[in-house]
Formats: structure tokens, C-alpha cells, sequence
């Protein structure tokens, strides 16, 4: 399938519902590189498209990638990459690439794997929820199944050796994104960035920069690749993962106890502005639309399904707003579009 | 404030990320974040960034000889511009280089997970000799000389194994 022919349907890691909206969905990558071949970045252009050839002729085949989308960088346009990045199929990295990079893409968008970015291969399996162990199964298997075609670059005591020294040993990134719009309207995010930096875990906004996430999405995931398996590093992210997830459901409660006029101002501001506003930056919408995710948690924005909310933190995107809009668009311009479009999608929206 | 590159320009991009439980800052100016590869629209790695900072060309580095990968020819210098190594082969051509970062960013000098095909991990050696190890000791406690000896012959290959890897590495 081309690139320009995919419909911007319901990526998996949005389709499932989690009643109190704090875990969003599980992410697995592995960091490949064939063996006896310069990693990408060092590799001369001539060199790294043949290999990058050789690797997708071999991968195309192989289940499940086989019978999915296969785009080849040099055939995707910017907008087209710009989406792909915003559906988190492929990287920052990735989106600047030309020949020899690509992405192959299983017919049920769960595992991807990228061609020639900062390392050969990056596999990846992004779900809902946060069931990393089975996610991990699925990612190992198709690794195994790569690894009998493609022998990679290892060593007895290093591992799986990659471009990145931060990377090598395990190859392995596992990260949950999480909605945490009560720590942050308590003021405690702060300090629970701080704890798990310092149990190895890195925390960052999944949308903008920093600590100052927007939406209140936050991304933690583990740091160290050596020295632990793939299952103890999986268990660890798992078991600090629910432990912020308890001090969310903590700080909610604290707030509604102690602050429920703020609580419902956040929820019933986003209400208004959402279903009034003419003019909404990208920020300001994922801003809001994380108070709309707080007030169906809490049972006060009604007539919402899940999966509907949070397709817009996609849609309200610059690129998936300009396709939508079937036109290239500035900022001004998509502004007013992105406020139109949440106003339609919000109109039936009830509220108590 | 001056930039924490080159010491010399206003520092405009401010970065701060948590490293190992401690708030890491850095400053730079325009010039310096656009030449570390900074797109502002993009999260940052600051541990990339401190390494290139810690790393930058120092007195202590001026008289040292830039090692190169015999197979890829990346210099060592090379690496400090990018963070990102040239080949597999990079690995051993700059092991003492990369040994105190590695400890630094992972705590282990071991991968202890998915064994590579064909790969016997060190770390599954090491384990193993470990457990020899104790056994040889509970046979020797308990006087039976011959199992003991065995055990004794078994460990010394083990090890054997293990300075192999480690000379590969180094070399």
C-alpha cells in the first residue's frame, strides 16, 4: 500500500479504554545492527542504501510484517512524514532520512520496524494498556525470526551492539505513557520526576518538552541496557509504573477532598473553552482536551467515548490537521481549523 | 550566562533533564545547540549532550593520540562529535574509552539478557564459574580431593574464557 492511500484510522496503542485514564499504552523497542557493516550514520550513502535493501527485501516476507505496509522513506513526502511521526510509527530521526530508510508496518499496526535509522533496525510494538511482558513476547519473537536471516552485531560481554553507547547490551527501550493531569494539578509531578530518576527511570512529557508535558502525558522509561535481562527491566518499569499510577489516584482523591473547586474548574474550563473557542494552538488544545480526559475519569463529562477523546490528542496535530484539511496550512490558519474541528467533535458532549 | 560549549556567546537554550536522580543543566547558545544537533521541537537526550561536554578537547586530552577503528576508520575524536559510534568494531577499537561511560550510564559492564545467536554471553560464564566455584569449595570442605581437582580444571577454563572476552574487548 502507498503511503498517500493509508486512511488515518485508530491507531491500536488508542483503541482500548482504561476507566480512570491514566495508562495510555506500552511501548517496546529494540535496537538492531547487521553484523559487520557500519551503522547508519557512519555508513556512506552507497553502502547504507544496499544494505537497507537487502534488510527490507528480507523483512517484507517475513510474518507478521508480511501483508503490511512497507514505505520506503524516499517515496513519503513531508507531510506524510510528519504523520507517521505523530502516530509514533516512526522517529524524529527517521523522518529526516531518504533512500535505503523505510518502515514496515504489520497488517495490525502492533510491530513496526524501521530500516536504517540511528541503527539498522528498530523494532517496535506499541499497545494500550500497559501488558509490556506480552508486548515483549511479541517483539522477541519477531527479533528471533529477523536474527535467523539477518545475523546481527553482538558480543559475549557487551550484547547487542549499537550505534549509541546508551543503547547497547539489551537494545532494548520499554516505556509507558501515562495521563497524570492530577499530580500535575496538585503540583507533585515535580517530585515524582525526581524519585524515579533516581530508581534509573527517565521521565519525559510524550508530547512537547521537558517536565512541562503537555497534555499531562508523560512517558517513563527505563535508562540502563546492561546488566539486566529484558523480563527484570520489564518488571521494574511495571512495578514503579504502578506505584505513580497509585499516587495519581492519591492526588485525585486528595483533590476532590480538599480542592473540588479546582478539580471541577479544570474539567468544566476545558468544557468551555473546547466548545466555544474560535482560535486553539496545539498546545492549548492538548492542554484542555487532558482536562476533558480528567472529567470523563471522574464522571463528569458524559456522551465521550475513550477511544473519540483521545483519537483528537492525534488529530489536533499539525499534520494530521493538514491532512484532514486536505491542504498545507501556517500556524495561523490551522489554529482556527484545529478550533472548528474541536468544536464539532465536542458538540454532543455532556457535562454535570 | 555564558554558553557551557564555548564559554563565549549568551546562552539561550536552556536544557534540563534528571541523570541518576540528580537535575543535570546545561546552557547553550544558539550556535553550540544548533551544532550538538538541538531541534527544539524535539526531546533531548542530555545524557548525550553532557557527553559531549565532558568530553569536549581538554588539556587532559591534548596529548593523547586519536585512536581510530581499524575497520570503519572512525576516530575517536569522531565519536565525541556525535556520541554515536562508527561500527561494531568501534566497541573494541575504543573499549578503555567507552568502559567508564558505559559503567556511568548503565551501572554494569555485562549484558545479562537475550543471548545473541551463536553468542556464549560472558555474563552466562561468569555465572556459571561462580557456581563451579561454590562447588568446589563445599568438596573441598568436604575432603573429596578427586571432584574437587575436576572442579579446579573446569573453573580455570572457565576463567580462561573470560580474560578471552575481555582481551577481545580491549584489544
Amino acid at each position: 500500500m502507498k503511503a498517500r492511500e493509508r486512511r488515518l484510522g485508530l491507531p491500536p496503542w488508542l483503541r482500548e479504554e482504561d476507566p480512570e485514564g491514566i495508562v495510555m499504552s506500552a511501548r517496546i523497542r529494540l535496537a538492531r545492527n547487521a553484523a559487520e557493516a557500519a551503522f547508519p550514520g557512519w555508513a556512506g550513502n552507497e553502502e547504507g542504501e544496499r544494505l537497507g535493501r537487502r534488510m527490507l527485501s528480507v523483512l517484507e516476507s517475513l510474518p507478521p510484517l508480511a501483508g503490511g505496509t512497507v514505505l520506503r522513506m524516499e517515496d513519503v513526502g513531508p507531510l506524510e512524514r510528519q504523520i507517521l511521526h505523530e502516530r509514533h510509527l516512526i522517529s524524529h530521526e527517521l523522518t529526516g532520512k531518504g533512500a535505503g530508510s523505510a518502515v514496515l508496518v504489520a497488517p495490525d499496526e502492533t510491530v513496526s520496524v524501521m530500516v536504517n535509522e540511528e541503527d539498522h533496525l528498530r523494532i517496535q510494538g506499541l499497545v494500550s494498556g500497559k501488558d509490556l511482558p506480552a508486548l515483549w513476547t511479541a517483539v522477541d519473537a519477531l527479533d528471533t525470526r529477523i536474527e535467523e536471516q539477518i545475523p546481527y552485531a553482538a558480543s559475549p560481554r557487551l550484547g547487542y551492539l549499537t550505534a549509541c553507547p546508551s543503547n547497547v547490551g539489551t537494545g532494548l527501550r520499554a516505556s509507558l505513557m501515562l495521563h497524570l493531569p492530577g499530580l500535575r494539578l496538585a503540583g507533585d509531578v515535580e517530585k515524582v520526576v525526581k524519585g524515579l530518576g533516581k530508581l534509573g527511570l527517565a521521565v519525559r512529557g510524550l508530547l512537547g518538552e521537558g517536565t512541562e508535558a503537555f497534555g499531562s502525558m508523560y512517558q517513563v522509561s527505563n535508562q540502563r541496557t546492561l546488566g539486566e535481562s529484558e523480563p527484570v527491566i520489564i518488571a521494574h518499569l511495571l512495578q514503579i509504573a504502578d506505584e505513580v499510577i497509585g499516587h495519581e489516584r492519591r492526588a485525585r482523591q486528595r483533590l476532590a477532598e480538599t480542592r473540588p473547586g479546582l478539580l471541577k474548574d479544570r474539567v468544566m474550563r476545558a468544557v468551555a473553552l473546547l466548545t466555544h473557542a474560535r482560535i486553539m494552538s496545539a498546545e492549548e488544545a492538548l492542554d484542555l482536551l487532558s482536562g476533558i480526559r480528567l472529567g470523563l475519569a471522574l464522571g463528569w463529562v458524559k456522551r465521550l467515548e475513550w477511544p473519540e477523546l483521545d483519537e483528537l490528542f492525534l488529530l489536533v496535530q499539525p499534520a494530521h490537521l493538514q491532512k484532514q484539511a486536505g491542504r498545507s496550512m501556517g500556524p495561523e490558519e490551522r489554529d482556527e481549523f484545529r478550533a472548528d474541528l474541536l468544536r464539532t467533535r465536542m458538540a454532543g458532549v455532556e457535562w454535570v | 550566562m555564558h554558553c557551557d560549549y564555548c564559554g563565549e556567546q549568551d546562552a539561550t537554550v536552556h536544557l534540563a533533564q534528571l541523570l541518576n536522580g540528580e537535575m543535570k543543566n546545561l546552557h547553550l547558545c544558539k550556535d553550540c545547540a544548533g551544532k550538538s544537533g538541538i531541534n527544539v521541537d524535539e526531546p533531548v537526550s542530555l545524557s548525550d549532550l553532557l557527553l559531549k561536554a565532558g568530553q569536549a578537547p581538554g588539556a587532559e586530552e591534548a596529548g593523547k593520540k586519536d585512536i581510530r577503528c581499524p575497520q570503519c576508520h572512525m576516530r575517536m575524536s569522531d565519536f565525541r562529535k556525535t556520541s554515536r559510534l562508527g561500527c561494531p568494531a568501534c566497541y573494541d577499537a575504543f573499549a578503555a574509552e567507552l568502559a567508564g561511560l558505559l559503567l556511568g550510564l548503565h551501572k554494569s559492564h555485562y549484558h545479562a539478557g537475550k543471548a545473541p545467536s551463536g553468542t556464549r554471553l560472558s555474563h552466562a560464564i561468569h555465572e556459571q564459574a561462580e557456581a563451579v566455584s561454590g562447588r568446589l569449595k563445599t568438596a573441598i570442605a568436604a575432603e573429596q580431593f578427586e571432584e574437587a581437582a575436576r572442579l579446579r580444571d573446569e573453573l580455570k577454563q572457565l576463567q580462561g574464557e573470560l580474560r578471552e572476552d575481555v582481551c577481545h574487548e580491549g584489544s
